[in-house]
């Protein structure tokens, strides 16, 4: 036998199957990091968000504040219901709208319009905002989030796709476009 | 029986398991340990077995599909036989989980049996506490209802307020841009794989150390631990006075974990599964999200925080907190054990317990809340409009359709978010309540846009009645000056 602290024959063998080990376990990881960050994808700017139909312009009154729904642009094969994203959509006048997400600036909570007082109120922990969708009081740091949004024709098109989060609205990482405009 | 002992002798010749069974099993523990204070994490780990069992019974028929759970579990509640119940002790199992943890820990802390050698083992045990309430956070989305589709939403806009990087985890936590099929699945793989597989491995190392270091004896005041002398000390007063672990130690703990099973079932029975509420439908917004019974106290701090504390608030303090809990016993691994010699210990305790109760209480009937249906479901209490005239009645009404009451209470019922407007008059002048109404101040909007100046004379007129019988409404003591000014002829006063 050789001595405890000099190189043998076997212990370098050893040695070796650790390193191919190591070296297969690093090519591995590459795949299944790509895998598990496929998530991210949609970040790098290659379309989760796009221009989705609200319906005809008829539809919303000028003047009023009404709900409307339309089908997520990205979507999973195990969606269901909630493919389907709601969305508050004031006419202010002739070609001039503003599309809300329901989502509270706050945490997230869908905010319901009452018509008579003129204010968004949220059921969780009491966020509420002016019919413009300015802060009014509560918790939350900005007003409600809002969807760019054009004219088709009749057709009212909003750009929509993410989560309206603080994150989504600083449009960090798609592309410096952001799909939910402050 | 000859027979069973051979086949015993048999197997173990193959398995080699009989002598670390016996070991464990009849290892000697301080008879003082032999407590009924000492049973918690032996019945935190029956409902974790439990939790197993009733778990993957669920998993039989639950479909981890955004299209489909909720159907599921719909079904499991009306046509499976017996699925109710199943989901029940699954539901009830995971709350009495929570709650022995949480006891378990406290035993532990106010008994110092973090401290030296068993350091690792709280460190453990703080993991597990975490795992445990990661379970019981993914579970609480697995049953996929409305609560938890805006649950969800809620997370990720906490996740979102992480500097920089938080759009990044926000796609990473819903497995894409938005809540949908992608995030229940990775959802089910945490509550399903990860977790629990984490959650069996340290469960495993920490029942180890708890057998390989020896029970914590009962603290007693005055009796220090020493680096130096602990282990000789403990190794002596289990010679000296111990008893075996099987059967003088546990047959508390099996009659305990019998009994919280009894009460598990027992709740399960009586008072059934939990939801699942709405089907996950965003567009159904006509629903007011709730967290699970130990997610409440976050609920109530969400809503009481100043806006500008929030996000610290939100990434700082879980940080301080666990790094205040996985340092505790390497700050304090010496020393006195006894809770009689440990005020601060004590009050810390009972500090975190009055704070976790009273944010549970607050969270229980939500006062920060608008009452969304207060304004058309409660009416005006008839003794505000007796006697009051056409114009105070009005004002009645222009208060119930702008949806005052949401927030303003009358007469005990209404939201809780503004001040109780029973004797709102002793407090504000007219001057002062249209002041108030039309530009807001503090928490209330203002309402100058949605009011006629019609509309606010009523309302006004109304709210000035508001005063309890025999105490005088507020008055501005300049207005009588003004007016007798006026009447002097002094025509530049308005």
């Amino acid at each position: 036998m050789s001595e405890p602290n000099e190189l043998s024959r076997r212990g370098a063998l050893m040695k070796l199957g650790i390193l191919i080990n190591g070296g297969i376990a690093a090519l591995l990881a590459v795949p299944i990091v790509g895998y598990l960050l496929s998530p991210l994808k949609g970040r790098a700017g290659q379309g989760y968000d796009a221009w989705v139909p609200l319906g005809s312009l008829g539809q919303f009154p000028e003047g009023q504040t009404r709900l409307a729904k339309f089908h997520n642009p990205s979507v999973s094969p195990t969606d269901g219901q909630t493919a389907e994203i709601p969305c508050w959509v004031r006419h202010v006048e002739g070609q001039t709208f503003q599309v809300f997400a329901v989502n509270c600036a706050h945490l997230g909570c869908p905010v319901r319009w009452f018509a008579q007082s003129g204010l968004f109120m949220c059921p969780c922990h009491g966020g509420v905002y002016y019919a413009d969708g300015s802060r009014a009081s509560g918790p939350p740091p900005r007003g409600l989030f809002t969807y760019p949004y054009r004219i088709d024709g009749d057709q009212l098109v909003i750009h929509a796709g993410e989560l309206p989060t603080l994150a989504a609205d600083a449009g960090i990482a798609s592309g410096g476009r952001k799909p939910c405009l402050g | 029986m000859p027979w069973l002992k051979s086949v015993g002798e048999w197997l173990d010749q193959r398995l080699q398991l009989g002598s670390g069974i016996r070991e464990a099993a009849f290892h000697r523990v301080p008879r003082s340990s032999a407590n009924w204070f000492y049973v918690f994490g032996s019945a935190a780990f029956t409902v974790f077995i439990l939790q197993v069992v009733t778990g993957i019974l669920l998993a039989l028929l639950y479909v981890p599909s955004a299209a489909e759970a909720w159907n599921s579990l719909q079904a499991l509640n009306h046509a499976v036989t017996l699925g109710w119940f199943v989901r029940a002790m699954h539901g009830w199992g995971s709350n009495f989980m929570v709650a022995l943890v949480l006891i378990h820990m406290v035993q532990v802390f106010l008994f110092g049996a973090h401290k030296y050698p068993r350091e690792f083992t709280w460190v453990l045990g703080v993991f597990l506490l975490l795992m445990t309430l990661g379970m019981a956070f993914t579970g609480q989305v697995l049953r996929f209802d409305q609560d938890a589709y805006w649950g969800l939403g809620i997370g990720a806009s906490i996740m979102s307020r992480v500097p920089l990087i938080g759009g990044w985890i926000v796609n990473l936590m819903l497995g894409g841009p938005i809540i949908g099929g992608n995030t229940l699945s990775r959802f089910f793989a945490l509550h399903v794989f990860v977790i629990p597989g984490m959650l069996m491995g340290l469960v495993g190392l920490h029942l180890l150390m708890v057998f390989k270091l020896g029970i914590n004896e009962w603290p007693m005041p005055g009796r220090l631990v020493r680096r130096e002398t602990y282990l000789k000390e403990y190794h002596e007063l289990t010679k000296r006075d111990g008893v075996p672990f099987v059967p003088d130690a546990i047959w508390k703990d099996l009659i305990f974990a019998g009994c919280v099973l009894l009460a598990v079932a027992l709740c399960a029975i009586i008072l059934g599964p939990f939801g699942p509420s709405g089907q996950p439908d965003p567009t159904i917004i006509q629903t007011v999200p709730r967290p699970d019974f130990f997610f409440l106290w976050l609920y109530a701090l969400l809503s009481l925080l100043p806006p500008e504390l929030e996000t610290p608030f939100l990434l700082i303090a879980p940080v301080i907190g666990i790094g205040v809990l996985l340092l505790l016993p390497f700050l304090s691994g010496e020393g006195e054990k006894s809770w009689r010699r440990r005020p601060i210990a004590v009050l810390t305790v009972l500090l975190a317990a009055v704070t976790l109760g009273t944010f549970t209480k607050l969270a229980s009937y939500t006062p920060w809340s608008p009452k969304m249906n207060a304004w058309s479901g409660l009416p005006v209490p008839v003794q505000y409009l007796r006697n009051r005239s056409p114009l105070q009645r009005t004002g009645a009404l222009v208060f119930q359709e702008k949806q005052c009451r949401n927030c303003h209470m009358l007469g005990g019922t209404g939201g809780e978010r503004g001040p109780a407007l029973d004797a709102v008059a002793v407090r504000l002048t007219q001057d002062q309540l249209i002041r108030q109404v039309l530009q807001g101040r503090g928490n209330m909007p203002a309402y100058g846009k949605n009011l006629s100046p019609a509309e606010t004379t009523a309302l006004v007129a109304f709210l000035s009645t508001l005063h309890p019988v025999g105490q005088q409404p507020a008055r501005d003591a300049s207005r009588a000056q003004a007016a007798a000014l006026g009447a002097s002829g002094d025509g530049s006063q308005p």
